[in-house]
């Protein structure tokens, strides 16, 4: 697994906290990034962090996923984690197989028994027919698969999702949205998704946190029940106070009075922005 | 700003009147492209066969003497005297064996070199100003003092040969180490890869591209050293065969050499694009139109 730092003492999560940071803080060069910032994640609870961007979202999820250790506070996370960025970040020259076990020794159960795990992290985001192919062969949805393959193989404790969707077309992130969703109720790990898309957060976490000004401004459990839809009427109403937290106001069908009455709360949006 | 009013556009005052479009194709003249499939290596040998026939008929057209150019008809000719004499096949095997040992000699310098300047910032500052000096002394400067440190045997001339080819091997595998996506390495580190399998699995292989390049440079400047190696201080070799007909003016004899030379390059040039392809076949890169 990834390289435990230092600052990672082995910790018995008795409450079945998955993760546990507390006074989080983090500055690129002067700048605070993650100015005080608490966060518990249960195991196998879904949380979505949602911020605009810019706001440390993947500066928190990078210190979570061992990445980052120049940040200050306390942070426990389990052994076993395992993360998926933007990009599928697959070796272009290892083939799609290879880079499903990539890092697993097969010291422990043997290359056949190591290949047979791959190939079934790769059935079951089905794309099987492609282990022995190379990486650049692959659509940016299936490249994403496999490094959500390649995630799930480690069966980890903590998955680390740094906008995953974000580079595909709308079409393919619906539907990788509905596997991953399939995917975690099987697995069941605790899950960071860092998102900017508000539906995506609310579809799919069991809790949802915003990040405005380095620290976590709201941090509400998604009362609906699954399977979600986006017209249900709690959805409507969690993504417009999301929307408010984050400081944007969609304009829909909404009367003009309904402007003027927000004005103040767009100056809020303007302190958010810095 | 947070709440952005988009205006629709006023369509009624100050929109400018809709003027008629030309329509063409996007493709500004229509080529069809006749395709004649022919295989890559016949493609690749017209070239050089062009420039022997031209060579040919300047030669026959008698605008040099013999002694001045021999024609391609005349060195193959002179060829097959000294192969008849069995004189061309074991010259031109110590020549091609000086190649190789010196070589394979500078490639491990070159690349042993360049992973530790590559992996190492204290690496990078220790050596690399080194060898950026010492690439820079005329490596035929280097004649005498070779031969004064290693005696008149091999070892000069697989000295010189190393020395020839181990800056480009090393410039080039080092920006090649160097030019590994930082994404990628951090990947292979989440994923759990020790610092040994991270230089095997990602950084090496991605520095692949650039040996490469840097071992086809290697080949041209070892070859272009083993001729010098071989006129100056040699009693074997294509080289000493060259230097041997200068002495009784055979033109033909002189410029068989060369041709040797080149046909040598050619076939080396030919076995790292072989192996190009074959190690590199991930790729999905421009290859031309």
């Amino acid at each position: 697994m990834a390289d435990i730092k230092g600052h990672v003492t082995p910790f018995e999560s008795l409450s079945g906290a998955a993760v546990v940071a507390t006074n989080v803080q983090r500055s690129f060069n002067g700048r605070d990034v993650l100015r005080n910032v608490n966060l518990t994640i249960e195991r196998d609870q879904f949380v979505a962090l949602l911020g605009r961007s810019g706001t440390g979202k993947s500066t928190l999820l990078r210190i979570l996923g061992g990445l980052d250790a120049d940040y200050e506070g306390e942070v426990l996370v389990p052994e076993r984690r395992a993360v998926v960025f933007q990009e599928a970040r697959l070796i272009p020259w290892l083939k799609v197989l290879s880079n499903v076990v990539l890092g697993l020794s097969p010291r422990l159960e043997g290359r056949a028994a190591l290949r047979e795990r791959g190939l079934d992290a790769l059935r079951e985001v089905e794309l099987e027919r492609h282990a022995k192919d190379w990486p650049l062969t692959l659509s940016g949805g299936e490249a994403q698969r496999v490094a959500l393959a390649r995630a799930l193989v480690r069966e980890p404790q903590l998955m680390l999702l740094d906008e995953p969707f974000g580079a595909l077309d709308a079409l393919t992130r619906i539907k990788m949205q509905s596997l991953l969703q399939r995917l975690c109720a099987l697995h069941r790990p605790a899950v960071l998704l860092v998102t900017h898309d508000v539906d995506e957060a609310i579809l799919l976490a069991d809790r949802v946190t915003v990040l405005v000004d380095g620290q976590i401004s709201l941090d509400v459990e998604v009362d609906i029940p699954r399977p979600r839809s986006r017209g249900d009427a709690k959805f409507i109403e969690l993504r417009d106070r999301l929307l408010r937290e984050l400081g944007v106001e969609e304009r829909t069908a909404a009367p003009p009075s309904t402007l003027v009455s927000l004005a103040p709360r767009s100056r809020r949006g303007d302190e958010v922005s810095r | 700003m947070s709440v952005v009013k988009l205006e629709a556009p006023d369509l009624e005052e100050g929109v400018a009147p809709l003027s008629p479009i030309i329509l063409t194709s996007p493709i500004p003249h229509r080529r069809r492209r006749v395709r004649v499939r022919v295989p890559r290596t016949v493609r690749r040998i017209v070239g050089p066969l062009i420039v022997l026939i031209l060579w040919q008929v300047v030669c026959s057209a008698g605008v040099f003497t013999s002694f001045e150019v021999a024609s391609p008809i005349a060195v193959f000719d002179a060829g097959r005297e000294l192969a008849v004499q069995g004189v061309l096949l074991p010259n031109l095997l110590i020549s091609l064996r000086r190649v190789l040992e010196g070589l394979g000699l500078g490639v491990g310098i070159g690349v042993t070199l360049a992973v530790l300047s590559g992996l190492f910032r204290a690496g990078e500052d220790l050596l690399d100003p080194v060898v950026q000096a010492a690439r820079a002394v005329p490596i035929l400067g280097l004649v005498p003092l070779a031969i004064i440190w290693f005696g008149v045997g091999e070892m000069p001339k697989i000295f010189l040969i190393a020395l020839g080819s181990t800056f480009a091997i090393y410039i080039n595998t080092f920006a090649g180490i160097r030019s590994v996506d930082q994404k990628l390495v951090e990947a292979g580190e989440t994923f759990g890869l020790s610092r040994w399998g991270l230089v095997r699995r990602v950084i090496l292989p991605g520095a692949l591209p650039n040996f490469l390049v840097g071992l086809r440079l290697a080949l041209v400047g070892s070859w272009l050293i083993v001729i010098v190696a071989e006129e100056i201080n040699a009693q074997s070799g294509i080289g000493y065969l060259i230097m041997q007909a200068q002495t009784t003016d055979r033109t033909d004899i002189m410029m068989m050499g060369l041709a040797i030379y080149a046909i040598l390059g050619l076939l080396a040039d030919a076995l790292v694009r072989l192996l190009e392809r074959r190690l590199l076949s991930w790729r999905r890169g421009f290859v031309g139109a």
